[in-house]
C-alpha cells in the first residue's frame, strides 16, 4: 500500500504533460479533421487529391515513425525548429488523429440524406448555409460518437511522447522501473489504472454521444 | 391574354444514354393547378425536377418569369447557370417531396422559419407569426415545438407543405406527395392541398395518382407516356373522355 501510494505520487507528476497534450492534440485533430473532412469534399479536383494525399500519408504510416520523423528528420533535414517537445508531440497526434477523423467527417456529411439537400435547395438556400443549417447539424450529431471513440485512443497515444522525452506519466514510471526492477509489476499496474481513470471521462461522453446521435435531435 | 409564368420550350432529359424526356413545351399560367399523370418511370418527376433546379436539361430551355432558368448571358454569351442566378430565379419556386424531406434536427417552427430568416432576411418575429398562422391552417397549431420524429406521415406532409407556403412562392410543386403515406393518412394531405388550390393564387404541378382529386382541382391535365405530354386538355377532358387508347390503359389501372 505504502508502494503503490508513492508510486502514485512519482507518476502524478506527469499528469499535467499527458493532460496537456491530450487536449491540444484533440483540439487540433479536430480541426483538421473538419477542415480536411470538408476540402474532401469540394468541387475541385486539386483539393480534393491534395487532401486524400495528406489523409492517406498519416493514415497508412505509423504515428510513432511521425513523431520521430517530426523530431529528428525534419530539423535535420530541413534546419526547421518546429518548437518544444511538446509542441512537436501535439502536431504529430494533431496530424494522425486529424486524418482518421477527416475520414469521419466526411462519411458523416455524405451519410446526411440527399432529400436534406433537395429540401434546402427547394427552400433557396445557398450551399454555405445548406451546409450550415442543415447538413452539418446533422452530420455532427452522426460523428460525435466516433470523435469520442478517437479520443479515447489519442489518449492512449500520448504515452507515446515520453520517446522524445516528454515527461508524461509513462516517462515518470518508467524512471521508476529502472531505479526499482523488482517493482516494475506494480508500477505498471498502477499506469494503467491511471489511464484508464483518465479514460472514463472520456468513455462516460462516448455513451451519451451515442445516445444523442441515436435519437438525431438534441433536446 | 396574361403571360405564361412557366414555359418550357422543346426540353429534353437524359441520363446516360436514356433519353427520359423528349421534347417537352408546356405553358404553365398565373394561379393554373395543373395535374401530371401518366405511367412509373415516364418522366413526371423529372418534368418538376429540373424546374425546381434539382435536375439539369439535357436540351431546351424553361423560361421563369421571362428569365431563362438554366442560362444566362454572360458578356452576350448565353452560358450555363452559376448558383446565384439559379437562386435569383428559384425564390419563386416550392415544392413538396414524396418522402417529406422535413429537418429532424429542428422542431417543425424551425422548419418553418429557417428559409424566410436565412434566405430573405425577413424579421424573425415576422416569420415565427407567419409560420405559426401556416401551422395552423394545415392543422397542426398544437404541434409547433414537436420535432419531426414525433408526427405522423400525414403530419409530417403537412408541415413540408407549411414550410413550402411561407416562403411565399408563385408555384408550387407537389410530386406524389400522399404516396407515401398509410393509407387513411391521405385524405387529410388531399384536404390541405384542396383548400390551398381553391383559395391561393399560386400555380401549382401536381404529379399525381389520385385520379378524383384532380378531376377535383386541375384546371389541366396532361398525361406523360414515355418522356413526352401524349395528351392534354381540361381535367375533364383527359381524365373521363379521353379516346387515347394508351390513356384508357393506364386509367383502368385505377377503376375496380
Ligand atoms: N438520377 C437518375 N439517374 C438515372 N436515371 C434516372 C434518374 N432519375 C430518373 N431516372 C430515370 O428516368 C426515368 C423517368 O423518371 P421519373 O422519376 O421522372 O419518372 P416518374 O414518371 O416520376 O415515375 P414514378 O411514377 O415511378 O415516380 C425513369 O426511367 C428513371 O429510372
Ligand atoms: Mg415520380
Amino acid at each position: 500500500m505504502q508502494d503503490i501510494l508513492s508510486i502514485s505520487q512519482e507518476l502524478s507528476r506527469g499528469l499535467f504533460v499527458t493532460i496537456s497534450i491530450l487536449i491540444a492534440s484533440s483540439l487540433f485533430a479536430y480541426l483538421m479533421g473538419f477542415i480536411s473532412g470538408l476540402l474532401r469534399l469540394s468541387k475541385h479536383t486539386v483539393i480534393r487529391k491534395f487532401t486524400g494525399l495528406y489523409i492517406e500519408l498519416f493514415r497508412g504510416t505509423s504515428l510513432i515513425v511521425q513523431l520521430f520523423w517530426l523530431y529528428y528528420a525534419i530539423p535535420m533535414l530541413f534546419g526547421i525548429n518546429l518548437g518544444s517537445n511538446w509542441i512537436i508531440g501535439v502536431i504529430a497526434i494533431g496530424l494522425n488523429y486529424g486524418a482518421y477523423l477527416s475520414e469521419v467527417v466526411r462519411g458523416s456529411v455524405e451519410a446526411v440524406d440527399d432529400g436534406q439537400t433537395e429540401a434546402a435547395i427547394a427552400l433557396n438556400l445557398s450551399s454555405f448555409q445548406k451546409m450550415r443549417y442543415i447538413i452539418l447539424p446533422q452530420a455532427v450529431r452522426m460523428m460525435l460518437p466516433e470523435f469520442g471513440n478517437y479520443t479515447i485512443q489519442m489518449l492512449k497515444g500520448t504515452a507515446l511522447v515520453s520517446l522524445i522525452s516528454l515527461n508524461d506519466i509513462l516517462y515518470y514510471g518508467n524512471i521508476l522501473r529502472s531505479s526499482n526492477l523488482s517493482q516494475a509489476p506494480l508500477i505498471y499496474l498502477v499506469i494503467l489504472i491511471f489511464y484508464f481513470v483518465l479514460a472514463l471521462p472520456l468513455i462516460f461522453l462516448t455513451r451519451k454521444a451515442e445516445d444523442i446521435s441515436k435519437k438525431g435531435v438534441a433536446n | 391574354m396574361t403571360k405564361p409564368i412557366v414555359e418550357y420550350k422543346d426540353v429534353h432529359k437524359s441520363f446516360g444514354d436514356v433519353e427520359v424526356l423528349k421534347g417537352i413545351d408546356l405553358d404553365i399560367f398565373p394561379a393554373e393547378k395543373i395535374a401530371v399523370i401518366g405511367p412509373s418511370g415516364s418522366g413526371k418527376t423529372t418534368i418538376i425536377r429540373m424546374l425546381m433546379t434539382l435536375e439539369e436539361p439535357t436540351d431546351g430551355d424553361i423560361i421563369v418569369d421571362g428569365k431563362n432558368l438554366w442560362k444566362m448571358d454572360k458578356h452576350g454569351k448565353m452560358v450555363e447557370a452559376d448558383e446565384k442566378h439559379l437562386r435569383e430565379i428559384r425564390g419563386d419556386i416550392g415544392m413538396v417531396f414524396q418522402h417529406f424531406n422535413l429537418f429532424p434536427h429542428m422542431t417543425i417552427l424551425e422548419n418553418c422559419m429557417t428559409a424566410p430568416i436565412h434566405v430573405k432576411g425577413e424579421k424573425k418575429k415576422e416569420v415565427k407569426k407567419r409560420s405559426i398562422d401556416m401551422l395552423e391552417r394545415v392543422g397542426l397549431g398544437d404541434k409547433i415545438n414537436n420535432y419531426p420524429s414525433q408526427l405522423s406521415g400525414g403530419q409530417k406532409q403537412r408541415v413540408a407543405m407549411a414550410r413550402a407556403l411561407v416562403m411565399r412562392p408563385k408555384i408550387m410543386l407537389f410530386d406524389e406527395v400522399t404516396s407515401a403515406l398509410d393509407p387513411e393518412l391521405v385524405g387529410e394531405v388531399l384536404e390541405v392541398i384542396r383548400d390551398i388550390a381553391k383559395n391561393d393564387d399560386m400555380a401549382m404541378v401536381l404529379v399525381t395518382h389520385e385520379m378524383d382529386f384532380a378531376l377535383d382541382v386541375a384546371d389541366k391535365v396532361l398525361f406523360l407516356d414515355d418522356g413526352v405530354i401524349a395528351e392534354q386538355g381540361s381535367a375533364s377532358d383527359v381524365i373521363e373522355h379521353s379516346e387515347n387508347p394508351r390513356v384508357q390503359e393506364f386509367l383502368s389501372r385505377f377503376r375496380s
